[in-house]
């Protein structure tokens, strides 16, 4: 497995997934479980096109650092995400003693 | 890949939440290993500090230091929702994978002229830096927030 369409094909699979977890889930960690891996997936798509498909300018193919320069902008606010979901995971189980999304109706409308 | 797409499944669907949380750090770790294969060490090396070093033992102390047999338990869900969730699903992943075929993507054989940490660095320090500020600026408010968020709770608990 080396070219293009199979990094996309697991990236797919992946988002897939997420997608799955998203619709099935209730539980406040698993939602979070799922964002992560479809996050993940937009990040492996970024590298691969980025590393793939090289700029053209007149002299030729110059290095793409544009895909991997975005994926660590991405990592990194993806754990700042990760920092405030789990903060509100614990500050709602505190106060409701669960952590089923559907059972937290203090902030629905 | 397959550790990839494995560790992601049962990521969501280990009985145990801890299981699910060690399954997404292996779900993690194949993804910076599909980063290696892309000759994107760099970004390898991030993902494995950043979030199976961070994000993940934070998980996984945040489920050790507050759970509860209520944590472990599920709430089954029906067979319409999973089905609903298995379709769409399948239909994201399908109708990508066909894009992917259609357009051919598989004649890039292989990574020609990659980026290395030069590149990185320039687009970083110069074309890119305004975003690294705002950045830091989410990064410290997310931090300020999170700590809010534990502080005012001890708040509501002394009255």
């Amino acid at each position: 497995m080396n070219s293009l369409s199979d990094f996309v094909l697991v990236s797919a699979m992946l988002f897939g997934i997420g997608v799955y977890g998203l619709v099935t889930k209730r539980n406040a960690l698993r939602l979070l479980f799922a964002v992560e891996i479809m996050i993940n997936a937009a990040n492996l798509n970024f590298v691969a096109f980025g590393q793939y498909l090289p700029f053209e300018n007149g002299a030729g193919a110059v290095p793409n650092a544009l895909g991997q320069t975005f994926v660590l902008f991405s990592i990194a606010l993806a754990a700042a995400e990760a920092a405030v979901i789990l903060a509100i995971v614990v500050v709602a189980y505190r106060l409701h003693k669960d952590v089923d999304v559907s059972e937290l109706k203090s902030m629905e409308g | 890949m397959v550790l990839t797409v494995g560790s992601a499944i049962v990521a969501l669907e280990a009985k145990e939440i801890v299981y699910g949380a060690i399954g997404l750090a292996g779900s993690l770790f194949g993804v910076a290993a599909l980063f290696f294969l892309l000759d994107a060490p760099y970004v390898a090396v991030f993902q494995i500090a950043v979030y199976i070093g961070a994000v993940a033992v934070l998980i996984l102390f945040t489920v050790m230091l507050v759970r509860e047999e209520k944590w472990a338990k599920e709430v089954p869900v029906t067979s319409v929702t999973r089905i609903a969730g298995i379709m769409t699903g399948l239909a994201i992943t399908l109708a990508v994978a066909f894009a992917a075929v259609d357009t051919n993507l598989a004649q890039f054989g292989n990574v020609v002229n990659p980026a290395t940490y030069v590149d990185i660095g320039v687009l970083i320090s110069t074309g890119d830096a305004p975003v690294l500020l705002v950045l830091g600026l989410v990064l410290a408010a997310s931090v300020v927030g999170a700590l809010t968020l534990s502080r005012a709770d001890k708040e509501d608990k002394s009255q």
